[in-house]
């Protein structure tokens, strides 16, 4: 399941994009087409990343390298390549796809996106059509958390129940009202009734733009 | 790019949701029911086999749904720099409805008193014998205002024109970087109109004699009536619609059934109609007295078309389509709720057409708003899409550059622009221009190829037939005096050479 639609992102630093200079950064103007966006998370934390989601600005492909520990070993930390030039639009030279939405999942990645310190994305853009490239709202997502959870103990908790009536009838018939107000819901009609006059009162003297 | 699994359960809910209310859920749950009671039907493996159903028969051709992060105005237009174009056209053409609204005293909307509404109610089938004094109204837009105000001025802002003068330079009006599709790409995409395949709409054929195929072809129609296929029914109009059978391949094709239901709702349409004026009524009275009432072809629909148009400004359910169209409906509040009109000023003769093959108005109404939500609105609102008037217009300038070189320089020389000409035709989709039943075999293919591109190609090939005449002229007036009458072309054999017998 996508999990962006729901939950948060992972709370990290998108830096300022460098891009790679070809000669003397001052006098050469000659655009390389290749740029460095690095995404860190706070010091000493890491993450099994799920998806990665971001908004295209003028990037024709992606490559994904990641910075992962080798869980005991601190110092350990390597870089690999996750996904080597994902194409994000259909033509360099064109718009389609220029400013389009995408998402990169765990499933697609080479290697297991798991104990993730840092994440580099180098893009491309081999057209000379377009004056900037970028990756515009970066956002990563976690692998859920229940593993984590399971680890607690649940606490036993009887509270005074003298005076109260049975509590499996009161929950059975709230069960079954529950049902009814689901069916109602799922019965719901999408169908618009096609009228849009409010009883008489139709003198329109305006419109304006939302 | 999402995973497969994510994908396809994202595009069942979609369907789902859009299913949901519709005669055609309830038809479907019925269907359903019974086939439960069908020995060869195992409930065990039931999600199993319809997801395997769907993947033979085709059923992912079904376009991804937009990415889950992408807000609503993404949709209707990805690319941003369109979407502020298109709101400062719609912000001019609503300023223009309010100050014609103020200064003429006329409100955009009221309640007909009841003796106009029993009149209404009279003259229905004769609306086109009114008269009423329209000078006062002046028409909202032009197609040459919607060229001149807002085409030239779109541009990407992060697109480097710095190096006007290159092999990639373009010569034309449209200066913005869309992706359209060029002869070996449309070669591919439109494979069926061939050299060697049958057309309706071309006399000759190299290899069949003429009266075999129509025959056989025919045949094939019938049967495609006969099945109720949608899908055979689109394919099947790739290569023309035979003349008695097109009304109701295009019916079968755009869904449009006209059930009971649906007569209840063009009635109730026509309800509305007769209890409210709107401002817009005056300028579609306006619009069909100066263009179709003085058609040879058409004039004899002109109550026809008032009753249609008159129920599409009042249809709720086109304001669906503005969730993927990149233009936005203009709201009025009153007393804290909301009412909402149509603005965008349809162009009268694209329901004309029309009126050749429906004799209902219920049916003709249901047709002509489907092919209006479906392919028409793109001709007047500015966006990215393949079939959007800027692409269109882009894909038209690159054939003539690439394939008549000589022509576009030539015409660009003597100041004649050939987008200043071939704009009306192709915003109009023809309509008008063509002879009736040329235009129905270019619509034939508009519904076949579920694309408005055919219309740029034919645009294209009409300037390549009368090259020579264009290469003697030498202004803009006499170009368009030789491009003026196009009542006499053949659509299909235009079209056909220009993709397929261009060198390349």
């Amino acid at each position: 399941m996508s999990v962006s639609a729901d939950s948060e992102p992972v709370s990290c630093t998108v830096k300022p994009p460098v891009f790679l200079q070809l000669g003397d950064a001052k006098t050469d103007t000659v655009k390389s087409g290749v740029c460095i966006v690095d995404v860190t998370l706070p010091f000493g934390k890491s993450v099994n990343i799920e998806e990665i989601s971001f908004k295209n600005f003028y990037t024709a492909y992606v490559t994904v390298r990641l910075l992962r520990k080798v869980p005991g070993q601190e110092a350990a930390a390597k870089w690999t390549t996750a996904l080597r030039d994902l194409a994000l639009m259909e033509n360099p030279h064109t718009e389609g796809g220029s400013q389009d939405y995408s998402s990169i999942h765990r499933a697609q990645m080479q290697v297991v996106p798991d104990h993730v310190m840092s994440v580099r994305f180098i893009l491309r853009q081999p057209s000379s059509a377009w004056m900037n490239f970028n990756l515009q709202e970066i956002k990563i997502f976690q692998k859920e958390v229940s593993d984590l959870l399971s680890d607690l103990t649940l606490v036993d908790f009887r509270p005074d129940l003298e005076g109260l009536p049975d509590p499996s009838t009161v929950s059975s018939s709230i069960q079954q009202m529950w049902a009814l107000t689901e069916v109602m819901q799922t019965n719901q009609t999408t169908a618009s009734i096609g009228r849009f006059d409010v009883d008489g009162c139709y003198d329109v003297n305006l419109l304006s733009v939302p | 790019i999402m995973n497969e699994s994510t994908e396809l359960s994202l595009t069942i809910a979609q369907i789902v949701q859009r299913l949901k209310g519709s005669h055609l859920h309830s038809q479907i749950e019925r269907q359903a029911k019974e086939c439960l009671h069908q020995p060869e039907i195992k409930l065990g493996s039931l999600k199993e086999d319809v997801r395997n159903f769907l993947k033979t028969s085709g059923g992912g051709c079904w376009q991804p749904p937009c990415h889950p992060a992408a807000p609503p105005e993404h949709l209707k237009e990805p690319l941003a720099y369109m979407r502020k174009a298109q709101a400062s056209w719609e912000k001019r053409v609503l300023k223009s409805l309010n100050s014609m609204s103020t200064e003429l005293g006329v409100p955009l909307a009221r309640m007909r008193p009841a003796v106009e509404q029993k009149e209404l109610t009279n003259k229905w089938n004769e609306m086109g014998t009114d008269e009423p004094d329209l000078s006062r109204f002046r028409p909202v837009y032009a197609p040459k205002d919607f060229l001149e105000v807002t085409i030239p001025f779109l541009r990407n802002p992060n697109h480097d024109s710095s190096e006007e003068v290159n092999v990639r330079s373009h010569w034309g009006l449209i200066q913005v970087p869309l992706n359209v599709r060029d002869i070996p790409k449309l070669r591919q995409a439109f494979s069926e109109l061939n050299l060697n395949t049958g057309q309706l709409g071309i006399e000759d054929h190299a290899h069949i004699h003429p009266d075999l195929f129509e025959n056989e072809y025919v045949q094939i129609g019938k049967k495609v009536v006969e099945e109720q296929d949608s899908a055979a029914a689109q394919q099947y109009s790739r290569q023309g619609c035979p003349t008695g059978l097109r009304a109701d391949l295009w019916a079968l094709i755009l869904n449009s059934t006209n059930q009971p239901q649906d007569v209840m709702y063009y009635e109730q349409l026509k309800a509305g109609v007769i209890h409210h004026d709107l401002l817009v009524d005056n300028l579609i009275y306006k619009d069909v007295k100066l263009t179709a009432s003085n058609d040879d072809y058409y004039f004899v629909f002109e109550d026809y078309l008032y009753q249609v148009l008159l129920c599409f400004s009042r249809d709720t359910a086109v304001l669906e389509h503005f969730k993927y169209n990149s233009a936005t409906p203009p709201k009025s509040y009153i007393e804290g709720k909301m009412g909402v009109e149509e603005c965008a000023v349809v162009y009268p003769p694209n329901v004309a057409p029309l009126c050749y093959l429906y004799n209902e108005p219920s049916k003709l109404y249901s047709v002509f708003r489907e092919m209006y939500i479906r392919y028409f609105f793109r001709l007047h609102s500015i966006s990215s899409s393949p079939s959007g008037i800027v692409s269109l217009c882009l894909q038209f300038e690159r054939l003539l550059q690439t394939h008549l070189p000589q022509l576009f320089y030539h015409l660009r020389q003597i100041e004649a622009q050939p987008l200043r000409i071939a704009f009306k035709w192709m915003v109009r989709a023809f309509s008008g221009y063509l002879s009736t039943d040329q235009l129905l075999l270019l619509w034939d293919r508009i519904l076949g190829y579920d694309s408005l591109e055919t219309v740029a190609v034919l645009a294209a090939a009409v300037f390549a037939f009368r090259a020579e005449n264009l290469m003697e002229v030498t202004s803009l007036a006499s170009a368009e005096a030789v491009l003026a009458d196009l009542s006499t072309l053949k659509v299909m054999p235009l079209i056909q050479i220009f993709l397929f017998a261009t060198a390349i």
